[in-house]
């Protein structure tokens, strides 16, 4: 277990916070530009994901364990919410017969 | 804490009589617990307790936000009877999940660490999501559910960023230590601790509606079932108000100075185009997400002058905000099982008929506009004198220019019932039950309305 801690050490933190951000920025753009309801699930896993990468890469910077422990809370709490939204896009499957977000415009001022 | 552990052990109870199709207990075994529950939390008053390494801190703050929680608990369960009249399936489901929201909503309240604030904020989006679509076969409750879903998780995952990065900055999740983080750092708190603070910021912007991030509410809000909005609407905004009030007075509470651009420009926009954008709707219930929308922009004024006393009045604002909803969002059940339609002219000749329903819609409308002696107004009051005090004179005649646009949209409905030409509706039946809900929670606005420094000087 030290070993994995020294390994993630060698790589400068800076790298982890960059690349971090930049998954964010894809989630982030996946989800604004993407039509498709699945591909949008996983552009918020994505975002989910970097959040739980960074806060692993800060858990193991500061010897600190609290950052890990919430990254189990985020993967349950992720994996709750994407049962949520399968079921619900096979409601909106059942009754649209696609999952293209764009037959979502029944609601608009 | 004892009524969250009384309100699991509730919500557990009424999935497994649900189960056992025992539909009669189902509603009273609710009422029980949910005073039991209140009785639990109202208890601990006083005594400040902090459980589990100072994750949960039950202090009065929490106590009377968890408390007003349980109010909605019980009027959202005292009107639940009347919407789901015909039918003939237990509901198990969808009260054990009003439950697990009101519990998230607790915890919102009351956390000390930002990972219980994650936890709490889950528990109640994902209980929402679920509600939002609990009209399985609308189309237009699956579209609700879905946009709330994606617009939800959307701003998790900044909330989420925001929180990795102020970890990474401060060392820690506890939100005490993160402030005496920022209070040490002598050469400026570094760019990582801003940046996670303001996706923070954005994060719980997204929850409690403010512009421009409050896109996702006027059509969340129409498409859900009535009920559920009502529910939605109040508990989401008290639980989240709750929540962004701790984060903002505690763990960046040296960074105020930084942190009131931000909520300020968020205020303003917030008034002037929730208002703005209600004058517009002739759907009564996306009139009300507009006027939510614009609601959370009073409400963040009082964020925006920390001091003493805006705890107390922040805790009567959202009080009489969600009493009046609820009554107005009742009467409107009501009208749409009968006339089948949200929109402005089924209110036509209400008064005549229906002279109690008309009177209660009435009073509500004119509580959330701000008419005096009503409680709504009261809370208006103590909420612009508290920020003109602290010196935003311009804010509050920005907030009045909003109160003033709010009173045309919320007199529609009212003029619509008392003053309309034309041929009035037939009357609408209303049960015993329902009339005298109504006339409690009409009374209860009046009352408030007397006695706002009774609320107020709680904390």
């Amino acid at each position: 277990m030290s070993g994995t801690l020294q390994n993630m050490q060698i790589i400068p933190l800076d790298y982890y916070i960059f690349f971090c951000s930049a998954l964010f920025a894809i989630g982030v753009v996946g989800v604004l530009v993407k039509r498709n309801a699945l591909v949008i699930f996983m552009s918020i896993e994505l975002m989910l994901n970097s959040a739980n990468l960074l806060l692993a890469a800060f858990s193991a910077y500061r010897n600190d364990p609290a950052g890990q422990i919430f990254v189990f809370f985020i993967m349950v709490v992720a994996a709750a919410e994407v049962a949520i939204g399968l079921a619900l896009l096979v409601m909106i499957y059942r009754s649209t017969h696609t999952i293209d977000i764009n037959v979502l415009n029944k609601l608009k001022w | 804490m004892k009524a969250i552990v009384a309100l699991s052990i509730l919500a557990v109870l009424v999935m497994f009589f649900g189960v056992r199709k025992k539909k009669v207990v189902l509603l009273p075994l609710i009422f029980v617990g949910l005073f039991v529950a209140m009785f639990l939390n109202i208890r601990e008053w006083g005594t400040s307790v902090h459980y589990f390494n100072e994750m949960f801190i039950a202090d009065n703050f929490s106590i009377a936000f968890s408390a007003i929680l349980i109010l909605i608990g019980i009027l959202i369960f005292m009107f639940a009877n009347i919407y789901y009249k015909g039918v003939e399936r237990p509901l198990e489901d969808i009260y054990a999940l009003i439950l697990f929201a009101i519990i998230g909503g607790i915890v919102m309240a009351s956390f000390g660490n930002l990972i219980l604030f994650f936890v709490g904020l889950e528990t109640l989006s994902i209980s929402f999501y679920i509600l939002a679509g609990s009209k399985k076969f609308d189309i237009a409750s699956n579209e609700a559910a879905m946009k709330y879903f994606l617009t939800g998780s959307f701003a998790t995952g900044f909330l989420l960023f925001g929180i990795a990065l102020v970890y990474g900055a401060s060392g820690s999740f506890n939100l005490e230590a993160i402030n005496a983080y920022v209070v040490s750092a002598k050469e400026g708190v570094p760019m990582l601790f801003l940046t996670g603070m303001l996706l923070i910021l954005i994060g719980m912007s997204f929850k409690i509606a403010a512009v421009p991030f409050h896109f996702w509410s006027p059509d969340v809000y129409t498409g859900s079932p009535t009920l559920i909005t009502a529910f939605m609407t109040t508990a989401g905004k008290v639980a989240s108000v709750a929540a962004f009030y701790r984060l903002i007075s505690i763990a960046f509470v040296s960074l105020h100075t930084e942190v009131v651009t931000t909520l300020t420009v968020l205020s303003v926009a917030t008034i002037l185009v929730g208002n703005l954008s209600a004058v517009y709707q002739d759907n009564l219930k996306r009139m009300f997400a507009y006027s939510g929308v614009a609601q959370s922009g009073y409400i963040l004024m009082a964020l925006i002058v920390l001091g003493p006393k805006s705890a107390g009045i922040l805790l009567f604002f959202v009080l009489s905000y969600v009493i009046a909803t609820i009554t107005a969002f009742a009467v409107l059940m009501l009208i749409r099982e009968e006339r089948g339609t949200f929109f402005i002219p089924a209110f036509r000749g209400l008064a005549r008929n229906n002279p109690v329903e008309a009177f209660a819609m009435a009073i509500a409308m004119m509580s959330l506009a701000g008419i005096p002696p009503l409680a709504g107004f009261m809370a208006k009051y103590n909420l612009f004198v508290l920020t003109a005090e602290g010196g935003y004179t311009w804010l509050v005649v920005v907030a009045v220019v909003g109160s003033m646009i709010s009173i045309y949209f919320y007199f529609k409905p009212i003029m619509a019932s008392y003053f309309s030409e034309g041929e009035p509706q037939h009357k609408i039946e209303s049960s015993i039950n329902f009339k005298f809900n109504i006339i409690l929670c009409t009374v209860l606005m009046i009352v408030l309305g007397f006695l706002p420094k009774l609320i107020i000087n709680l904390l």
